[in-house]
């Protein structure tokens, strides 16, 4: 158990490392950066204009689609992994358990396709 | 040992405040990047556990995935600011109860977990100690636990369809590329030579 967690220690000190840079790059235009406000250069404008609208609007329904489709094929994958790691081990049953698996997602992928759901519009 | 201890404990203690701050933060958004500050304390937890391959997957999935689509459902979401100014903890009393009582619950049941000393070591399936994280679970998920794994492909079959249902409009007359027809297209036919008569139209 040690000394798997001891090969994480580069990775603590990866964090660490970028922790502080970003903290640095953040505090340090406040320490150092001369400021002289005024309201006409702290308003917000689009290209010389004044601002038109929030930025806050609603988006579109199919990004949230596209992000579904994503994380099940994500999730696909991730099974995939250890199937991988221990293909030595598992014998047919195990190939042609990730094979009805993978079948049905396939018949999935093609109703998704055949649907349109892939195309934007 | 002492060392695991501690990040333990920042661990525990940074995934308890990032959800508390989830459901008292007032703008969805910043509710959803405390929840992926929550997933990745989750993962550390994972990996002083020793199961590197769960922590891995709750990076993968949870962060790179799931928070996402979070953040598309609260964006789709009309969010009203001036409505969130007003008191982001409304609803802690009776969230208070609620979480009172659940964990009251929790302890009666573990509580009274009475384990018969003569299971102790004889797991569902005993795993061979040098084995790595992910090559035990290879080894069962797909043999031992086929039922399980097949019924997963079932929902994620069951999930992608139903997303497509719901949220799948085409608008009508769209023109879509269609790279077939595009490419069988020939001077055959698509040129077309025409003898126009002087002074008439086509």
């Amino acid at each position: 158990m040690h000394g798997l967690l001891s090969e994480y220690l580069p990775i603590i000190v990866f964090i660490a490392l970028a922790a502080v840079i970003g903290i640095v790059l953040l505090v340090a235009p406040f320490l150092v950066a001369y400021k002289s406000p005024d309201p006409e250069k702290l308003s917000a404008y689009e290209c010389g204009f004044n601002a038109f609208d929030d930025a806050r609007m609603k988006f579109d329904v199919r990004f949230y689609l596209v992000s579904i489709l994503f994380i099940i094929f994500d999730l696909e994958v991730a099974f995939l992994f250890p199937w991988a790691v221990a293909f030595g081990t598992i014998g047919w049953f195990g190939f042609w358990s990730m094979m009805i698996f993978l079948g049905v997602l396939t018949v999935g992928f093609v109703y998704e396709w055949k649907k349109g759901a892939l195309e934007w519009d | 040992m002492i060392v695991q201890a501690i990040f333990f404990y920042i661990f525990a203690a940074v995934l308890v405040g990032s959800a508390f701050a989830v459901v008292s933060a007032r703008n969805p958004v910043h509710s959803v990047l405390f929840l992926i500050l929550a997933f990745f304390n989750a993962a550390g937890l994972f990996v002083l556990m020793g199961a590197e391959f769960l922590a891995m997957l709750l990076v993968v999935v949870y962060v790179g995935a799931v928070a996402v689509l979070f953040l598309f459902v609260v964006m789709m979401l009309d969010v009203d600011f001036a409505e969130l100014r007003r008191g982001g903890l409304d609803y802690l009393p009776i969230g208070t109860v609620i979480g009172g009582l659940l964990l009251v619950e929790m302890l009666m049941v573990v509580g009274g977990w009475v384990l018969d000393p003569t299971l102790i070591g004889k797991g569902a399936s005993p795993v061979a100690a040098a084995s790595t994280n992910v090559a035990a679970i290879g080894a069962l998920l797909y043999t031992k636990y086929v039922f399980f794994f097949q019924a997963a492909g079932l929902v994620l079959l069951v999930a992608m369809i139903g997303a497509i249902v719901l949220t799948l409009r085409h608008k009508p007359f769209v023109k879509r590329q269609n790279v077939a027809d595009q490419v069988a297209r020939g001077p055959a036919t698509s040129i077309e030579f025409v003898s126009v008569e002087t002074g008439k139209g086509i």
